[in-house]
């Protein structure tokens, strides 16, 4: 059975690359543009992987990925998380709510299919691009 | 004999009113100046010099031997040292403008009129029994005159009696011819002056006569001295201190001198001159004392009174015209004394006793009661009669008995207790009016107790009983030996209690006790009389009306010298009007001004019923705070330089703020540029790898893909050429084009380019061509790219099922151009960020990064209007406002 993943964002463009990206690895995509139901249908979806933009409409990624890691359903979930603005504050952020991996944009796709072949296979992945 | 005395009497006063009367004419004239040299003003200070030094030093060689030079040197040394302590006093009397004594202590201590009236008792009572010494005086040499026509009881009575009605007289006419003390009585000091003249004159010529005439040249006369008793050092160096100390403190304290050393002094230089002509004056009197004294023991028959050798020696020997020159001296020497004390008091009883009973009880203020002018003469010259008349009576009462040097020598010492308190006023800025109560009272108290009631004598006043064993029977109550101290001289065992007590009860009084605001003011301004030559700011606001203050002043200065007074000060003020504001400056002139006339306390309390506002109030205070002392100035300084720093450091967290601020928006800003760009490249990135690395993929999608590409690198040119034109904007570079043209032909253009999206989709859009025929004159493209972005907006954003613009166009003051769509608008929380850069109404709809109406916003600054959001209209609506000046309405 192939692997489930959510990817939250709200960029059209991006959506359909990360999209074309995961399914030609044989990889079942669902996607979320929207910050404020997220989480809901985070809980509907139950998927293996969670790839999370930070900057979405109405919530931000952050607020989500806390949410999601004091859930206990949840807890456990790889996170991929997404950034345009690429400050290191903002991957420290990120590790403090206890993200999987992090992955500034833009990125390459082949460093996207490696990062979430490893979370998806409990390897947790050094996050490229960092020092 | 005797009718040749009267009569000589008589012309020498109506010598000396003439003299008074042609003075007050000259300076009336303007042409005072020669009558205040320095020469008077010392001359004028020989009252020390009375009957009692001009006779009685006579007697006092003959009793003590050199003691009376004490007398002389005690004065001597005060203006020798006139630097220290003279110069003050005469200073802070012109610049507080001080009547007497009892106003300087008053008014060091917070114009304190209880404390006056204290002094004013002492003085009245330390005075009264010298002024019958002189009336004594007078009847005595009257009676040596007299020879073998005794006057006996009831004549001895009417010479005093006749004399103290004269001189009552001559004083009330001289001395209350102006009211203002501070004016300065010319026609009586320069009757002193020439008194002086006189009195020095004749003791001169009769000590001429008898050193030439009587003892046979100088070194005959000296050689009989060294043979008499007299000339032997024969006196205890302590009592001769003491006398000389006693002297020197009442020189500063007696009223009489107060009044010409003070109050009459016209200028602080006179006392250069005086420091050494008046020791010179007093060397000069002292000169043929102890040859008077020797000559007239030797010849005068034994028993015969050594007070009245000055005029009994000529006299003996028939020189009658010598010996009326010799009685002329001594009546010089006691109706000056009588006239400046009685002047001196007078001021005092009626500035602190009876104008302040008189405000209480006549009037309920100081302004509706009737003229001040003539109830302030009346008190004082009813003072004056009354000063001389109880002098009068204390002579009647007492008999006449006492040897003149004794009772001098009581009123010294009672005077003298008010020394502690005026010297600690004007050095000490602790000295406090609790102390000066305690200081006054325990010393008066005392100096009764061991000097005033036992000069009587004993069982007159004070019992028997009590000098020998004490008041009932306490041993060491004795008031001449206090506490053991019995072998001590009765007037120095005086002297020394009542100064200890008085001065430690001064001290003691003025550290326990915390001083009000007014003394405080007042402390500074004596002790620091030199730093502070401008006077105490204890008035303040502007409440009392000037016509009010107006009214009472020509009251007391008269009508003249109150309207010369308000002129000056309306013209110092910048001559505003004929009356000056009521300035606390203004306040503090006025206050000084009836101050020579009525005293401090007095002037106080009637301005003070005037403008209201007795009390001292913060601000007074705060008065005090800025204007006196250095430990205020230090403390103002010291806040000052507290402020500074409060505002450096005030402007630095303000910088810091700022710059705080401005870091988080650069921080800000970056990270939305970073955002911007980069949501774009990733997108043209992952497509670009997509089609570089997936094979098989068909036209359609490699098509899909490649515009995808193509959009995204124009959506990053755009958001590139905005940052631009912000950044151009921001910076102010901009060239802005001026041209004229049509708003409607601006808009057509704006809709062509906006009203439609690349999908064909068109927003509907009414517009009033009518109203918009306006010609402007301003940059076309630029307000068109407004309209653009707007228009786009509109379209973007409006979310109605089928969007639509209204174009809506007013001129007024200024041209309105609202654009009102009809979708939702713009939520509330929005609408202050919409305008900055990168905020977004909607996130989801791509296309913009954000800036366009901050572009909006920088470009219709630039043109001189602004664009704002009009809330509340349905739909979200813009309104471009421009100046008027840019449009010019179509014909």
């Amino acid at each position: 059975m192939s692997k489930h993943v959510l990817l939250i964002e709200d960029e059209p463009n991006i959506i359909e690359a990360i999209s074309f990206i995961l399914s030609r690895d044989g990889l079942a995509v669902e996607t979320h543009s929207d910050g404020t139901t997220a989480n809901e249908k985070l809980r509907g979806a139950r998927p293996d992987l969670l790839i999370l933009d930070v900057m979405l409409p109405g919530k931000s990624g952050y607020d989500i990925l806390r949410e999601l890691r004091a859930d206990p359903a949840t807890a456990a979930l790889p996170v991929l998380m997404l950034t345009a603005r690429g400050q290191t504050r903002d991957r420290e952020m990120a590790e403090r709510e206890g993200v999987s991996a992090f992955m500034s944009k833009p990125f390459a796709n082949s460093e996207m299919l490696d990062t979430v072949r490893a979370l998806l296979n409990g390897v947790p992945e050094e996050a490229p691009g960092k020092p | 004999m005797l009718n040749t005395l009267v009569a000589v009497c008589i012309a020498y006063a109506l010598f000396l009113f003439a003299i008074a009367f042609a003075a007050e004419r000259i300076a009336a004239h303007g042409q005072a100046r020669w009558l205040r040299s320095p020469v008077v003003y010392t001359l004028s200070l020989s009252i020390y010099c009375t009957a009692w030094t001009f006779y009685g030093a006579v007697g006092s060689a003959v009793r003590s031997g050199f003691e009376y030079m004490a007398i002389y040197l005690g004065p001597s040394l005060v203006l020798v040292g006139w630097w220290w302590i003279l110069r003050k006093l005469v200073r802070i009397g012109r610049s507080q403008r001080i009547t007497s004594v009892a106003d300087l202590v008053s008014s060091r201590y917070g114009k304190s009129n209880l404390l006056a009236v204290g002094v004013t008792l002492l003085a009245v009572i330390g005075t009264t029994p010298y002024i019958a010494l002189q009336l004594q005086s007078v009847t005595l040499s009257f009676e040596a005159f007299s020879a073998g026509e005794v006057i006996v009881g009831e004549e001895k009575g009417h010479t005093a009696l006749w004399v103290a009605a004269g001189l009552a007289l001559f004083t009330v006419i001289f001395g209350t011819r102006n009211l203002d003390a501070n004016e300065r009585h010319n026609g009586v000091v320069m009757a002193i002056a020439v008194e002086a003249v006189v009195k020095l004159f004749a003791l001169l010529a009769v000590g001429v006569f008898v050193v030439w005439g009587l003892g046979g040249g100088l070194t005959e006369t000296l050689a009989r001295i060294d043979a008499s008793e007299l000339g032997h050092w024969r006196i205890d160096g302590g009592r001769w201190a003491g006398v000389m100390l006693l002297s020197a403190a009442a020189f500063l304290c007696l009223p009489r001198i107060f009044q010409v050393l003070v109050v009459e002094n016209d200028n602080e230089t006179h006392l250069r001159t005086a420091s050494w002509a008046f020791p010179l004056y007093l060397g000069l009197m002292s000169l043929f004392v102890v040859p008077i004294a020797v000559i007239g023991l030797d010849l005068l028959p034994e028993g015969s009174n050594p007070d009245l050798f000055v005029l009994t020696l000529p006299l003996s020997q028939g020189q009658g015209g010598l010996a009326v020159l010799s009685f002329l001296g001594g009546f010089s020497s006691a109706t000056s004394m009588v006239i400046v004390a009685a002047i001196a008091l007078s001021t005092m009883v009626s500035n602190h006793v009876v104008m302040p009973l008189w405000l209480r009880f006549a009037e309920p203020g100081a302004t509706v009661s009737g003229d001040v002018r003539t109830v302030v003469l009346l008190a004082r010259r009813l003072s004056i009669i009354g000063v001389v008349m109880l002098g009068y009576l204390y002579y009647r009462l007492s008999g006449g008995g006492e040897a003149l040097a004794t009772i001098g020598f009581v009123s010294f010492a009672g005077v003298a207790q008010v020394l502690p308190a005026m010297l600690g006023g004007i050095f000490w800025r602790g000295a406090s009016k609790a102390g000066a109560f305690t200081g006054l009272i325990l010393g008066f108290v005392v100096w009764n107790y061991t000097l005033f009631l036992p000069s009587f004598g004993p069982g007159v006043l004070m019992p028997e009983a009590w000098f020998a064993h004490g008041p009932f029977g306490i041993g060491f109550l004795r008031p001449q030996a206090m506490f053991g101290l019995s072998d001590m001289d009765p007037l120095l065992h005086a002297f020394f209690w009542s100064m200890s007590v008085n001065t430690g009860g001064f001290i003691l009084g003025s550290l326990v006790s915390f001083p009000q605001p007014l003394e405080r003011l007042q402390g500074a301004q004596f002790v620091n009389v030199f730093e502070h030559s401008t006077s105490p700011r204890s008035w303040t606001g502007n409440v009392a009306q000037s016509e009010d203050l107006m009214i009472m002043a020509q009251r007391i200065l008269g009508a003249r010298d109150a309207q010369e007074l308000f002129e000056r000060e309306a013209e110092k003020q910048g001559g505003r009007g004929p009356l000056p504001d009521v300035t606390p400056q203004f306040l503090e002139t006025l206050e000084r001004e009836l101050a020579g006339s009525v005293g401090a306390a007095t002037a106080h309390a009637m301005v003070g019923q005037i403008v209201g506002g007795m009390s001292v109030s913060v601000e007074d205070l705060m008065a005090v705070a800025d204007e006196t002392a250095q430990m205020m100035e230090y403390s103002a300084r010291l806040e000052a330089q507290s402020q500074e720093l409060a505002r450096t450091a005030a402007q630095l967290r303000e910088a810091n703020a700022k710059l705080t601020r401005l870091s988080v928006q650069k921080d800000a800003f970056l990270s939305q540029i970073s955002h911007e760009l980069r949501t774009p490249m990733t997108s043209i990135r992952a497509f670009s790898e997509i089609l570089r690395d997936t094979s098989g993929l068909g036209d359609a999608e490699k098509t899909k893909y490649a515009s995808i590409i193509h959009d995204e690198a124009i959506r990053l040119t755009r958001l590139l050429d905005d940052l631009l034109d912000l950044s151009v904007l921001e910076n102010g570079q901009v060239n802005l084009n001026l041209r004229e043209g049509l708003l409607s032909d601006v808009l057509d253009r704006a809709v062509a380019a906006a009203a439609a999206d690349e999908a064909g989709r068109r927003l509907e859009i009414r517009r009033d061509r009518g109203a918009e025929q306006i010609v402007l004159h301003t940059d076309l493209d630029r307000l068109s790219q407004v309209f653009i972005n707007l228009i786009a907006n509109a379209r973007k954003y409006c979310d109605a099922p089928r969007p639509r613009l209204e174009i809506s166009v007013r001129a007024g003051a200024r041209l309105a151009i609202d654009f009102t769509d009809n979708g939702s608008g713009v939520a509330a929380e929005a609408q202050d960020v919409i305008f900055e850069k990168f905020s977004r109404v909607s996130d989801q709809k791509a296309g913009g990064a954000g800036l366009g109406l901050a572009i909006c916003r920088q470009i219709v600054t630039r043109l001189g209007g602004d664009i704002t959001y009009v809330p509340g209209r349905g739909g979200a609506s813009f309104r471009v406002s421009l100046p008027a000046d840019l449009a010019i309405a179509a014909q």
